[in-house]
Order: structure tokens, then sequence, then C-alpha cells
């Protein structure tokens, strides 16, 4: 095997290993749906943000038009701050937007749902949603649920007891 | 009774001779690196040899992992009405982990134990003496290009091993058992972070084949220069560099991604 031929593989070989780390990156990573465009920070504070995450999806009408980039804690009010960033195309969404914490699916990952308002003028940077529904935690829920249920049944007695 | 302990104790004293010898090698390799930069042509010969003839061992192990990844986690998850999701388990366990790991156990059966029988061979047949003689350090000659080849080739290899990998759990998945492509492909993506896993898998290959060829040039160096002592220097290197990348492994998972 002559050193030319030696070159030739290794640079089969080098253009092989490139090629793959381009395809995890670009076919099996996110990188493709990254966007470059940084748009613009919008806040929402929040009751109960339980299950946001840093890079959780903002999505309105089911489309994802930003991720969540930042959550903190406001230790006046007590409540979660959520700093979304939503891309730069999207500039026109109402400025009384209300923001919701859902669950796709029933177990899924938490994301944050717009709704529109009817506001003519639109969201900007730095602009804070005020209409925002926290996370629905399935043990207050179910709590919640179990003591509505005990406290009907009871009333149910009452009533009775009282016609009788 | 007396024996017993004076075996132990030299025992334990040789293995911490062995490992300062062996870093003592890892400096002075280093050191010699930068005598390689105007002779790239070594480090062409060496990347041929334990990369390129490597290729094949990886592409054909890579293909029928991901496949078996592919079949197994579909059995799996067609139980819970998940199996859209396969295109995360297969792309993810492989390259987080089995990618890095698996390339790098047969990287070190496949070119670590070669890299040990022709420096130990070079020893027993006293070619590195020579080299001395002649005042060519073999450090800096021998050892120190197949290094820098095993940096090079190890991460590539990891990189091809599991991009092979998920076209093989792609075929399984889609072809075979009909999963949605669309939903095998966006799921992933959905998943799979270019950051936390793909660079961190990169940086896992990197550090195992500094590991593997480290141990593989070590122990050639350090064999006794006798056919017997060459293909137990061999063996070494296949047993002591697996031990390492699975103990290794363990660390960097924990580094990387133990949310503690």
């Amino acid at each position: 095997m002559n050193s030319r031929q030696v070159e030739i593989w290794v640079g089969i070989f080098v253009a092989a290993g490139a090629a793959a780390l381009f395809m995890l990156a670009m076919k099996v990573s996110n990188l493709s749906t990254y966007s470059n465009d940084e748009g613009y920070l919008v806040t929402a504070k929040f009751e109960d943000a339980s299950g946001l995450k840093v890079r959780s999806p903002v999505a309105m009408a089911g489309v994802r038009l930003g991720r969540v980039v930042d959550i903190k804690f406001d230790n006046e009010t007590l409540e979660a701050v959520v700093t979304m960033s939503i891309e730069g195309q999207y500039d026109t969404l109402p400025k009384d937007t209300s923001a919701s914490i859902y669950t796709a699916g029933l177990l899924g990952e938490k994301y944050i749902g717009l709704e529109p308002g009817g506001d003519d003028k639109s969201l900007k940077h730095g602009d804070r949603i005020k209409l925002t529904q926290g996370s629905m935690v399935l043990e207050k829920l179910i709590g919640q649920f179990v003591s509505k249920f005990m406290t009907e049944g009871d009333g149910d007695k009452g009533d009775k007891g009282d016609k009788k | 009774m007396g024996d017993w302990f004076q075996i132990l104790g030299q025992k334990g004293l040789g293995v911490f001779e062995r490992l300062g010898r062996g870093c003592i090698l890892f400096y002075n390799i280093l050191a010699g690196l930068h005598t390689l930069i105007p002779r790239p042509g070594l480090v062409i010969q060496q990347v041929y040899s334990v990369g390129v003839l490597s290729l094949v061992i990886i592409v054909v192990s890579g293909l029928f992992v991901g496949m078996v990844l592919g079949l197994q986690g579909y059995n799996t998850l067609v139980d819970f009405g998940a199996e859209e999701s396969l295109g995360i388990v297969v792309a993810l366990s492989l390259v987080r982990e089995l990618g890095p790991v698996v390339t790098a156990l047969l990287f070190a059966g496949r070119a670590g134990s070669a890299l040990t029988a022709e420096i130990g061979l070079m020893k027993a047949t006293e070619q590195l003496s020579a080299m001395e003689m002649m005042a060519i350090d073999p450090v800096r000659r021998v050892m120190a290009p197949r290094f820098v080849a095993g940096f090079i080739a190890m991460p590539l290899l990891a990189a091809i091993f599991s991009a092979v990998g998920v076209i093989g759990g792609y075929f399984v998945a889609v072809d075979l058992v009909g999963v949605d492509e669309g939903a095998f492909w966006s799921q992933m993506q959905d998943a799979v972070d270019l950051h936390d896993d793909i660079y961190n898998g990169v940086i896992k290959s990197l550090v195992f084949g500094v590991v593997v060829t480290w141990i593989a040039i070590f122990e050639g160096s350090d064999a006794i220069p006798t056919s017997e002592g060459v293909s137990r220097a061999t063996t070494r290197t296949v047993v002591h560099s697996a031990l390492a990348v699975l103990g290794l492994d363990f660390v960097l998972t924990a580094l990387m991604f133990g949310e503690i």
C-alpha cells in the first residue's frame, strides 16, 4: 500500500466521520429546529409553574412560537416569573394575550399555551402577560375533587334531612 | 503467612510502579507532541491503521446494535402504545452511551491490541533500543503519532457508529415494524439535544480514545520482551481498557447527565 492510497483512505475516513457528526447534528438532534433569530422576550407571572422547565415550548394554536428562557421566583408577590422568548416573525400577538401552563398528553411535559385576546396593540419586547393560569397539579385536582365529592355527599344528606 | 504478606506488598507496590511509569510515559508523549507538527505523514499513517482498518467492524456492529435497539425498544414500547418514541430510544441510547462505549470496547480489541503487539514486538526485537542508539527518541517517533491517531480516530469512529446505528434503527422501525417515519424523526429531534447529548457523547469518545490508546501504548512499551510477555501485554491492554472505559463511563455520565 503506497502512501498515496493511505492518504486517500484517511481522507475518506475523516470525511465519513465528519459526515456522521453532521448527520447526528442535523438529522438526529434539535439543531434544525433552532432559530438564530433570538426573538423578543415576554414575561408572565404564574401562581404555580411546577413542571415547567427552561426550554419548554411556548405555543399558540398548537404551533410553537418560542421557548421558555428563564424561570425565577418573585420575592414580593411570591409567584413564579417566567421569561419566554418568542420568535421575531410572530410580532402580531395581541397585547391582552393570556398564558396558561398545559400538559402535553396526560403525563407529558409542560408547555405554555397562549390564547389571543382582542387588543389592537401587539406584544413587544419586555411586555408582561397579565392574564395567566398556572400549572394544574394532579394531586391538588384529585384532592379538590375528593373534598368536593365528600362535602356534596354531606350536603345531599343534609338536604334530604331538611325535607323530611 | 509472612510470605503471603510479602507477596501482597510486592504486588501492591508493582501496581503503583506501573501506574507511575504509565503517567511518566503519558507526560513524555504529551511533551513530544510538538515534534509531530512538521511531520504529519507519521500521524496519517497511524490514522490509517487504527481508524480506517477499524471502519468495517464499527460500521457492521453499529448497524446491528441499532437494529437490535429498534426491535427491543419496539417490543417494550408497543405495550404502552408508545412505539412512536422508538426514535428517541434508539437515538438517545446510541448517542449518549452505546456509541462511545461500544466503539471504545471494539477499538480496544481491534486497534489497541494491535498497537500493544506492535510496540511490544518492537521492544522484543530491540528496534526501540536501536532507535535510541541512533539518537531517535522512540517516544516521539513511535508512540506520539499512535497516540494522536487514537485521539483523532476514536471520536470519528464513535460518530460513525452512532449514525449508522440510527440508520439501522430507522430501517427496523419504519420498514420492518411499521412505525410512522415522520413521528420517528420528529420525536427524535425533539428529544435529542445538540449540546447535552451529542457534544457530551463526543467528549466521552475523546476521553475514551485517549485512555485506550494510552493503555495500549504503555502496555506495549512496558511488555516483557519475550513472545509470552507480548501476548500477556496484549491481553492486559484489552482487559484494562475495557475496565477503564466502563468505569470512566459511569463517572462521565454522572458528571454530564446526573442532575444532582
